[in-house]
């Protein structure tokens, strides 16, 4: 290669899109590097600490697309406290100033402010989308700047945001120019919303193929939507009661069987079951379906929705739909590559959880099944075999048994083998949730045959370091581990400081290691931020005497090339 | 031991003969005798399956660990609003209950699976070995001593077959099939 010009290796890269590979390409020698770092387009950054913006820029000054993720995965589940971290406004600013010619922008579990959404509205002439997922921090004003300064808006993309609404008129900021949107989804608003502007801009927007609606957009506002977009591929129903006799309903029958492209559909916030079957004539289309903030839908009318749904490659269901229900999925759906089973009932113990027979009856029918989530009432071990032998191509393993520390339900057995048999099975298996009573020895399976792991979630298992130990040593592909509630301390921790340098973070809570580990690992490795969030009593880990055996209530440690990060809250310490 | 089994053959309880009581309080099963396991909070030990009703008075709901299950805080803010719109039904997934004047116990049925009323009827005629007569407009039932009625959304007793079906499934809480003398408020004609 080294006979050829730059920019014919420059071509030949443009063709290699993945991370990875642009990562390993540009390990090869200087002068791939050189030709790679120019040429990038496309930056993930897995952690915002890991790294800043000034030397983001420094390296790649062609910038186009930015990814960035901020919290660590557990802040989904409020063990994060808010104020922690992950603030986007000083990256907006040093893409600004530097004057990149930034076009997308994706962030995962960032604040992000109102300030911040204007500066990126004003900075960038080229903006094309925004992909907000699991963020904070913003109003609708903010999403008012977006709309009314980014004149080639085409992706405005808002998944599972906590939004300030401030009830304003953020839709009829989008100017009678702009025609360019292709997604738009603000499902996550919880205000009303300006019906009359929405629907003069999906009128003006033909590219449009992605609209998710929130909650206030009713039934009757949902059939014109669709009569002005009949190239719809992708749906997201708001609200979604109706009499199925009134005049409403039927022209949005009308105006569904027109939507001959539309392949997903998500939503139905607010259902009345009975209204479900004007979407049968185009289920048949159906690759992707998203049931689960359908509450109030029960088995029979899920279960008639899916029979349709023959070619469904994507389902995401509560587990209202039952054992029986999964059964039928398992019939109907030979395509299925992706399942999500949720919780219904979060409080209670409800009786129309699925069991181990749901999740059998789905590996058995459906043999392209790849990714699964599963939240389930009990398993057994024979299950979890049968599973395994059913479907060895699982890349994502997630099963999620609600009560901590439960057996199998029929042999009183802790669920190692079971667990054993998928790592053992999937070769390919890159993502891993456990539940329900586990030893050490299931982390012994895992360090032996898990080899291709990335990411896996612990809480409520194992009995001693050697579990972590057998994790740490055995998986040479482990990127993030994340621990809660189990006893694994400080020979665990410090046993390899350099592993962690392999991995992106390592997340530990209401485990065993004690600050004095902490303040050891710090030591030995200058490399690595390791945070302590200590929100209790801030002066308690300081008392005499007793200090280094304190504790810690939650660890959180990264390997990062830029030190400590100035922006923590008096609660975190970076060793 | 034996005295004890004894104890419970001469225990007075409700309930049909035959049946046992369903132990309410499932106690946790104990993980391998390890002092490496923090504790889970005892509040977890007592979980109770018997209530699914959501009234004021139900018992204690299960201790919650901070951040189980793993389940995304937008999704339980929005499972709980969901819930919040729902009416305070006596409807456990889409099944009601069914009773009959004089029999011994109730039955559950799921009207939304039956195509219309007279699928309905026919189901409860089988399930309670009865006839229902026939049904008009005007005067009700005619031609037996039962009438189906059920209890709608306002709490009021109400003739089946009045309005739409679609709509009864929506406004049906529970179903009673009322015999005799009582029947004959609903406008049974014998």
């Amino acid at each position: 290669m080294n006979y050829f010009p730059d920019e014919v290796v420059e071509h030949v890269f443009d063709f290699v899109t993945s991370h990875k590979d642009r990562n390993a390409i540009s390990l090869v020698c200087k002068s791939w590097y050189k030709i790679e770092r120019y040429s990038r387009q496309k930056v993930f950054i897995g952690n915002c600490y890991a790294t800043n913006p000034e030397r983001l820029l420094r390296r790649f000054p062609c910038l186009k697309s930015l990814t960035l993720k901020g919290k660590p995965h557990f802040a989904d589940f409020n063990l994060v406290p808010h104020e922690w971290g992950g603030f986007v406004l000083p990256w907006i600013e040093a893409l600004a100033r530097s004057r990149v010619g930034l076009e997308e922008l994706r962030l995962k579990r960032m604040v992000v402010t109102d300030e911040s959404l204007e500066l990126l509205s004003r900075s960038f002439v080229n903006f094309k989308s925004l992909v907000l997922v699991s963020c904070e921090g913003f109003t609708t004003d903010g999403l008012a700047s977006i709309a009314a300064n980014c004149r080639h808006l085409r992706d405005l993309d808002l998944q599972e945001n906590e939004i300030d609404d401030h009830r304003g008129q953020w839709l009829s900021c989008f100017p009678d120019t702009c025609t360019t949107l292709v997604t738009l989804n603000f499902a996550c608003l919880e205000g009303e919303t300006n019906l009359v502007a929405l629907e003069r801009l999906v009128a003006r927007s033909p590219n449009l193929k992605s609209l998710k609606l929130n909650r206030a957009v009713p039934l009757d506002a949902l059939a014109r939507l669709m009569s002005c977009a009949p190239q719809m591929v992708d749906l997201g129903v708001g609200s979604y009661e109706n009499d199925p006799e009134s005049e409403s309903y039927l022209k949005l029958q009308a105006a569904i069987k027109k939507c001959t492209s539309l392949r997903s559909l998500s939503g139905f916030l607010e259902a009345a079951p009975h209204c479900l079957s004007a979407f049968h004539p185009i289920c048949h289309n159906l690759t992707s379906l998203n049931l689960s903030y359908a509450a109030e839908i029960h088995g029979s009318h899920l279960i008639k929705l899916i029979q349709h749904c023959k070619k469904l490659q994507r389902l995401w269901i509560l587990d209202s739909i039952g054992d029986k229900g999964l059964e039928v999925v398992a019939s109907t759906c030979k395509e299925l590559q992706e399942l999500r089973v949720f919780p219904s009932d979060l409080l209670g113990g409800g009786n129309t959880a699925v069991t181990e027979e749901g999740l059998v009856a789905i590996s058995g029918g459906c043999p392209k099944l790849h990714s699964i989530l599963y939240f389930c009432q009990q398993m057994t071990n024979a299950a979890l075999v049968t599973v395994a032998k059913n479907c060895p191509n699982f890349i994502r393993f997630r099963l999620c048994i609600l009560e901590p520390n439960k057996p199998d339900h029929v042999t009183s057995q802790p669920l190692d083998e079971g667990f054993g048999a998928i790592v053992k099975a999937c070769k390919s298996l890159r993502r891993l949730s456990l539940s329900g009573l586990l030893t050490d020895q299931v982390f012994l399976y895992i360090g032996m045959y898990a080899n291709q792991l990335e990411m896996l979630s612990i809480a409520f298992a194992g009995d001693t370091d050697k579990g972590m130990l057998y994790v740490l040593n055995g998986c040479k592909k482990m990127k993030k581990l994340e621990i809660r509630d189990s006893p694994f301390g400080d020979t665990a921790l410090l046993a390899d400081v350099s592993k962690y340098e392999t991995m992106r973070s390592l997340w530990m809570s209401s485990c065993e290691v004690t600050l004095s580990g902490c303040k050891r690992l710090a030591e030995k490795a200058p490399w690595l931020n390791v945070e302590i969030i200590n929100e209790t009593d801030n002066n308690r880990m300081e008392e005499n005497g007793h200090e280094g055996r304190q504790k810690v209530d939650k660890l959180y440690l990264y390997r990062t090339v830029v030190g400590t990060r100035m922006d923590a809250p008096p609660f975190v310490w970076i060793l | 031991m034996d005295e004890f089994i004894n104890l419970k053959e001469t225990e007075l309880r409700l309930g049909l003969p035959g049946t046992e009581n369903v132990c309410e309080e499932k106690e946790t099963v104990s993980c391998c005798n390890n002092s490496n396991k923090r504790a889970l909070p005892s509040g977890s030990e007592n979980e109770t399956e018997s209530s699914t009703r959501k009234t004021e008075t139900s018992p204690p709901r299960k201790a919650q660990i901070v951040g189980w299950p793993p389940v995304r805080s937008y999704r339980i803010k929005n499972n709980i609003q969901t819930k919040k719109n729902e009416t305070d039904h006596e409807v456990q997934g889409s099944y009601v209950k069914v009773s009959m004047d004089g029999a011994p116990y109730l039955r559950k049925i799921d009207p939304s699976c039956y195509k219309g009323y007279s699928e309905l009827l026919k189901a409860l005629e089988v399930m309670f070995k009865f006839s229902v007569g026939e049904y008009f407009e005007r005067e009700g039932y005619k031609g037996s001593d039962f009438v189906p009625t059920y209890e709608d959304k306002d709490g009021d007793w109400m003739l089946v077959g009045d309005v739409p079906w679609e709509m009864f499934l929506c406004t049906c809480k529970r179903l009673r099939i009322m015999k005799g003398s009582e029947a004959k408020g609903l406008g049974c004609g014998v």
